[in-house]
């Protein structure tokens, strides 16, 4: 199992500031959920290495990432995938080459490269898919598809932004279950961010709630349940909860 | 029920601006109108056969060509440069910014005097051009694409940056996080999905480049076969062979009329930013 994540994450943008420890043990999904703008994206960014850290640290597996001073890796050599809240295709490749383009950028040949996407792509399905362009499939496979082309190149830390969100709600079980299924046969850990309660509950381990850029509470969603630590937690997390709903625009 | 596309009454334009908008159009269009209408049609294959018309169109393509290809060698990474630029100090994107756009508001002739004060055989960098290797660049078909080069740039450096800065920049995250480096990040994703705007500084450059004759005439002259491309051979047949040049005219013009059917989709449904 891999994937012990040692993060502080601080991050000063403008008024907001985020300061959130979201270590994670191994092989273990912790799900954060919190209201838009409580920078649920923004830790994600800083995991990735989008986003430098200004202060804290992050460390995967021993491997310091960032320190907020001298030591900054890159985002292409983080063992870290991010699905993005949109599934970010791209637009000018066929699925089966937007699946293979992590192996091609890990030195792949491309003939390896697509038989290894192809296989990936068949595992779930989604095979009959792979000469066609992403504008010619779903919303639904294209959040199916992304996940597949993060996930062949194995690694460590799966980062997950919102990857329901963009789906129909009647589409929602069905696509929560293949999600499920991955994370199952998923060797690393992974943080979900959500501002849906039921994602929380189906794929996460533990729930971390965010809140302002920070972290209010963090146990497993029944703890949390039983023993809120303030009425907005135990409001925000009750059963078919939507976090959206609690906007603060 | 009115039929047709719906339009707002409430933002009519005044009909005091009819008349003037006319006289603009009239200007615009009057001056094609007298030289397709007065082209002597039936002579034309018969002098852009001649001895004239030829050698002109055959250096105008293949330096037009020339300098369309060495726009888009270094544009793109300037474009590149500049679309990257947010995290530059103000100061110095403006300055960056400035240079790209002065061949666009300088008179040719200028840049012409100014190619000649750098690259003549006493110009700043021609000097040594000349000492050190015997290179001398003035009045060569090389100084022709220069001066191309010079009037085009900034066409495909603006028209690509505005495209890079339209790449969705999620899909430059999905690259990174996939593993990809900056370098391939930008020739596979994001270069390939500003490829119209490639296309169109391209097109555009070559254009610009087709139709240059300040620049030329002044830093390398009108040699026949070496330096005079259409514009310049139009301009000198004008006074003794009048046919000639607007044999070349009409042929700038159908240059003219593909290169807006080829931007029609940018150009002519309205700027837009």
């Amino acid at each position: 199992m891999s994937g012990a994540l040692s993060a502080r994450l601080g991050v000063q943008r403008g008024a907001f500031a985020l300061d959130a420890d979201l270590s994670v043990r191994p092989g273990t999904v912790l799900a954060v959920v919190g209201r838009n703008g409580a920078g649920k994206s923004t830790a994600l960014g800083a995991l990735a290495g989008i986003t430098a850290l200004t202060s804290g640290s992050v460390a995967l597996d021993g491997v310091v990432l960032d320190d907020a001073d001298r030591r900054f890796v890159p985002p292409e050599r983080r063992s870290i995938g991010l699905v993005q809240q949109q599934p970010a295709l791209f637009p000018h490749l066929s699925v089966l080459d937007n699946v293979a383009f992590g192996l091609r950028a890990g030195g792949a040949t491309r003939g390896d490269a697509r038989e290894q996407a192809h296989a990936a792509l068949a595992e779930q399905g989604l095979d009959a898919l792979a000469q066609r362009r992403p504008s010619q499939v779903s919303g639904g496979q294209a959040a199916r598809i992304a996940l597949v082309r993060t996930m062949i190149r194995r690694p460590a830390l799966l980062l997950l932004d919102e990857p329901l969100a963009a789906i129909d709600a009647e589409l929602r079980p069905a696509l929560r279950a293949s999600i499920a299924a991955l994370l199952d046969s998923f060797p690393g850990s992974a943080i979900l961010v959500t501002h849906d309660v039921a994602d929380a509950e189906a794929l996460a381990d533990e729930v971390a709630l965010l809140d302002a850029g920070r972290v209010l509470q963090r146990g497993t969603l029944a703890a949390l349940r039983s023993d809120p630590a303030d009425p907005v937690v135990s409001r925000l997390l009750a059963p078919g909860g939507r976090l959206d709903d609690e906007t603060t625009a | 029920m009115r039929s047709g596309t719906t339009r707002s009454t409430t933002g009519r334009t005044p009909r005091a601006l009819l008349l003037p908008a006319g006289i603009a159009l009239l200007l615009l269009a009057g001056p094609l109108v007298a030289l397709l209408v007065r082209a002597p049609w039936a002579e034309i294959p018969g002098l852009l056969a001649g001895p004239v018309v030829l050698p002109a169109l055959a250096l105008s393509i293949g330096t037009a060509l020339a300098s369309t290809a060495v726009c888009i060698l270094i544009g793109v990474p300037l474009a590149a440069v500049l679309a990257g630029s947010d995290g530059w100090p103000r100061g110095l994107t403006r300055v960056t910014r400035a240079i790209v756009a002065t061949p666009l508001v300088l008179p040719p002739v200028v840049g012409g005097i100014a190619l000649l004060l750098l690259l003549s055989r006493t110009g700043l960098l021609g000097q040594a051009l000349y000492a050190g290797f015997g290179i001398t660049i003035p009045f060569t078909t090389v100084a022709v694409v220069i001066a191309q080069t010079f009037v085009g740039l900034p066409f495909l450096v603006l028209s690509v940056e505005g495209a890079l800065r339209g790449v969705d920049s999620r899909f430059a995250v999905a690259s990174a996080t996939l593993g990809a480096s900056p370098w391939l990040t930008f020739s596979r994703v994001v270069l390939p999905l500003a490829a119209p705007g490639v296309a169109a500084g391209a097109v555009l450059s070559f254009a610009r480049a087709l139709g240059e004759f300040g620049a030329t005439i002044t830093f390398a002259g009108s040699l026949p076969g070496v330096t005079e491309t259409l514009p310049v051979a139009a301009y000198i047949a004008l006074t003794n062979d009048p046919g000639s040049a607007i044999a070349i005219a009409v042929v700038l013009v159908l240059v003219a009329i593909a290169v807006l059917v080829t931007l029609r989709e940018r150009w002519l449904t309205g700027l837009r930013p």
